[in-house]
């Protein structure tokens, strides 16, 4: 239990570091909202007069501090753009993103996780072996976006087994739009995919290598019991973080797939506002996805720590 | 190991069930079905990520597709005429100083309200007065001295200055004096009203049925936002957007046989863009030098196809009444010429310059890799320096912080001023610091006159200013490619930058 509030404490300090990190940093780069919102009518007295309207000529901790309150009371702004609530203007989106993103990660544990085990307990010889490394590079290299256009080509423009830039809204259509993630959510997970069953390969064969695998074989325990009971557990703690960082590596993939498949999304929404410089709706982007992730983190080691009891903080044996 | 083989094998075929089969028959959109319901959906590289009040519209995205929204008095036509729109009818003093419009009788606004005299002086005073932030104010109206109605149905100006241009600036939105959602929820007299925005994702338009003239055809208009060019070439192969402007020639060249190609404008004046301020182009000769080393011909060949119109100066064809056609070839492609001009600038060898531009416009980039070699040839080194386009705006044009650059500059509304008071030495938005006393003088003079040929003929001298002094090297007004699929037309083109929607209808 005091586990668990440390742990909660700690999300709400990297959130906290996060949100802050993202407002120096916007005010360090070139560019500012009243310039970007006025275009090419902005003059020196029309963009002086807009940013005290926004209250950007007040210094940065204020405006920081502001926020802050803000987003502690539920308040997170009107956006620079669109004159509308942030909340309101991005929370049809967090159930896209989100949806894309588990999806995504349930591809990746069950296909990853029974394929690494496999390739680890029978091991493939001579040219086999080497169809499967190449096989398994050649996932881990291409870029998401290409197998975006790839999938597009082949399950759109040829198969026609989804219209490419007609998604319909989980509102809408929900399992009309799960069809349509699961593109997207494919070109994301293939390269998360071959890098985890090259990992799940590598640790189990070091595991199967130890020597209490081989007094229990030897001891008559049957190979498969030994796998099941054994080594797999003892396998797990690297996979589940690896997993977990994975899905940091999800939520920044889903940023370039989003655009590629033209799904309304977080990562889409985050990257136009950048180029725009709505502020409050970068910000709050940030933080949902800075929590995500650093969520994901923290599932992991309460599931780890369930794995092997020895990674609990401050319970004496280390 | 039989088993799982067996497992394996049921998992990917419901798979594969769940990817064909189901939501085939629910609510999938497809171009068939759309043309049963009279509606269409047409994409957009640019969200409406601003106000949509019309006031406040610096975005030609936005405007483009508000045009639809929204009416003033007058309202342009594709041929660069104005009619009157929400004004039946107007009158102009003996002394070209009073404008009596009447309004036409029962114009609606989309939210059931009829327009009167009011509104029309609650917006010309908006944008005039510009009191509230992020209003875009006209400079033309600070010649307005007086505005009133007398009655509920009748508008007088008066000036104080005759302004020929005048009427073209009453195509100002007329806008309901007493609401004032028009940020978030906007409220017009066009063909078609507003219905919903979703960031980065859609606007939806839906047609007015008690507009006053012809009424759209179309019953509804979604515009999808799709920024990225790739995933907007293959939602329209997929059947995704029936209609999408502004494509490039490669572009159209992958549609395949669903689609009808429509050719028109961009109406932008697409130059390399130098900073007259700035050395070596603060001297005329290079300038000269750097226009005859450039072949505006090949430029249109070897990065849009062949599609294009070249020009010669700030002017685009499509203002038919203003173009000079003989200034397009004043320079002609000579590259002995560029280089004797150079070495009497004292740049025998040639010089390093820096070309800006804003990466977002694949347009402007291939023009500018064009440049770059073009300009070697006369012993110029260039090199490209690609910003986002915030960036550009601004350094490049608010803080003039450029050497040269490639953008295309467009006009805010159907005037030949528009395109040329930039250039006068004291006006705010003359990014390229031109500064030349006839050409001020001539700009005044025009404001001056009262009679339209002879104002016409100065602005033509204007240009013919800009060209003679090598202010910019002027390419070319880009070909504005429109794809519509087979099955529907009506697309009508305009020398401003928008897009019609109230003629496009279905053939069958």
């Amino acid at each position: 239990m005091k586990y668990a509030a440390k742990r909660i404490a700690m999300l709400l300090f990297t959130m906290v570091i996060v949100s802050l990190l993202a407002f120096v940093a916007f005010d360090v780069i070139s560019g500012d909202p009243a310039t970007a919102m006025l275009g090419t009518q902005a003059t020196p007295e029309r963009v002086a007069e807009l940013r005290a309207e926004l209250g950007l000529d007040r210094p940065l901790l204020v405006r920081y501090g502001e926020w802050l309150l803000g987003f502690f009371t539920g308040n997170l702004g009107i956006s620079y753009s669109y004159h509308q609530p942030v909340w309101e203007l991005i929370a049809p989106k967090v159930g896209v993103t989100l949806c894309l993103s588990l999806l995504s990660f349930v591809l990746i544990a069950v296909i990853s996780v029974p394929l690494g085990v496999r390739s680890a307990t029978r091991r493939s010889q001579g040219i086999l072996s080497g169809a499967e490394t190449l096989f398994n590079q050649l996932c881990m290299a291409v870029p998401p976006f290409f197998t975006a256009i790839l999938l597009t080509f082949c399950f759109s423009t040829v198969l026609r087994w989804f219209v490419h830039g007609s998604f319909p809204g989980l509102g809408s259509d929900f399992f009309g739009s799960l069809r349509y993630l699961l593109f997207a959510a494919v070109s994301i997970a293939i390269p998360r995919i071959a890098m985890t069953v090259r990992m799940l390969r590598s640790t189990i064969a070091d595991e199967l290598g130890k020597d209490y695998v081989r007094t229990a074989i030897s001891r008559g325990n049957d190979r498969s019991g030994v796998l099941r009971r054994h080594v797999l557990k003892n396998s797990l703690v690297p996979v589940v973080t690896f997993l977990a960082q994975t899905m940091a590596e999800i939520v920044a993939g889903s940023i370039v797939v989003e655009q590629a498949f033209a799904i309304p999304g977080l990562g889409r929404m985050l990257v136009a506002s950048i180029g725009s410089r709505d502020y409050p709706v970068v910000q709050a982007i940030i933080v949902i996805l800075a929590f995500w992730v650093v969520l994901a983190g923290t599932v992991a080691d309460l599931i780890n720590q369930r794995i092997d009891p020895r990674l609990r903080l401050g319970g004496g044996a280390s | 190991m039989k088993k799982r083989c067996l497992s394996l094998l049921l998992l990917a075929g419901l798979l594969c069930a769940v990817l064909s089969g189901c939501g085939d028959s629910s609510t999938a959109e497809t171009p068939e079905s759309r043309a049963a319901a009279n509606t269409i959906v047409v994409g957009i590289a640019q969200d409406l990520d601003n106000s949509l009040d019309p006031h406040k519209t610096v975005k030609a995205g936005t405007r483009e597709v508000m045009f639809n929204v929204f009416e003033g008095l007058m309202k342009p036509t594709p041929e660069g005429d104005l009619t009157p729109a929400i004004a039946s009818d107007y009158q102009v003093s003996e002394d070209r100083l009073t404008y009596t419009f009447t309004l036409r009788d029962g114009v609606k606004f989309h939210n059931g309200d009829t327009v009167t005299a009011e509104d029309a002086v609650y917006s010309i005073q908006r944008c005039a007065a510009a009191t509230e932030t992020g209003i875009v104010p006209v400079e033309a109206f600070s010649n307005i001295t007086d505005i009133q109605a007398p009655d509920a149905s009748t508008v007088v100006i008066t000036l104080a200055q005759p302004d020929n241009e005048f009427l073209s600036y009453m195509t100002t939105a007329v806008l309901p004096a007493d609401y004032d959602q028009q940020d978030t929820d906007p409220v017009g007299t066009g063909p078609f009203k507003f219905v919903s925005r979703a960031a980065q994702d859609s606007i939806v338009l839906k047609k007015f049925d008690e507009y006053w003239g012809t009424p759209a055809q179309l019953d509804q208009v979604t515009f999808k936002i799709i920024e990225n060019a790739d995933s907007l070439l293959m939602s329209l192969q997929s059947g995704a957007i029936d209609l999408c402007a502004h494509l490039t020639s490669t572009q159209v060249a992958q549609l395949g046989e669903d689609f009808d190609v429509a050719e028109g404008t961009m109406n932008l004046v697409q130059a390399l863009y130098l900073n007259n301020a700035v050395a070596p182009f603060d001297n005329e000769l290079v300038r000269q030098a750097l226009c005859y080393a450039i072949d505006k011909k090949n430029i249109l060949d070897l990065a849009f196809d062949g599609y294009g119109s070249l020009i010669g100066s700030s002017m685009y064809p499509a203002f038919g009444k203003y173009f000079d056609e003989s200034l397009t070839d004043y320079y002609p492609h000579d590259t002995e010429k560029a280089k004797e001009l150079l070495a009497q600038a004292g740049y025998p060898d040639g010089f390093s310059m820096t070309i800006t531009v804003p990466s977002n416009y694949k347009p402007h980039m291939d023009t500018a890799q064009v440049l770059v070699q073009q300009l070697a040839e006369v012993g110029i080194t260039a090199e490209i320096q690609a910003v986002e386009w915030e960036s550009w705006v601004s350094d490049a044009y608010t803080n003039r912080q450029f050497q040269s650059t490639v953008v295309g500059v467009d006009a805010s509304n159907m005037t030949a001023r528009a395109l040329l008071e930039r250039f006068t030495s004291t006006a705010d938005n003359n990014f390229i610091n031109y500064s030349n006393a006839d050409y001020d003088a001539l700009f005044a003079q025009a404001q001056a006159t009262a009679d339209d040929a002879e104002q016409t003929a100065l602005y033509k001298e204007m240009e013919k200013n800009l060209t003679e002094h090598a202010a910019n090297v002027y390419i070319q007004d880009l070909a504005d490619l429109v794809a519509v699929r087979k099955g529907l037309e009506g697309v009508t083109f305009y020398p401003i930058y928008v897009l019609d929607l109230s003629g496009i209808h279905y053939t069958a």
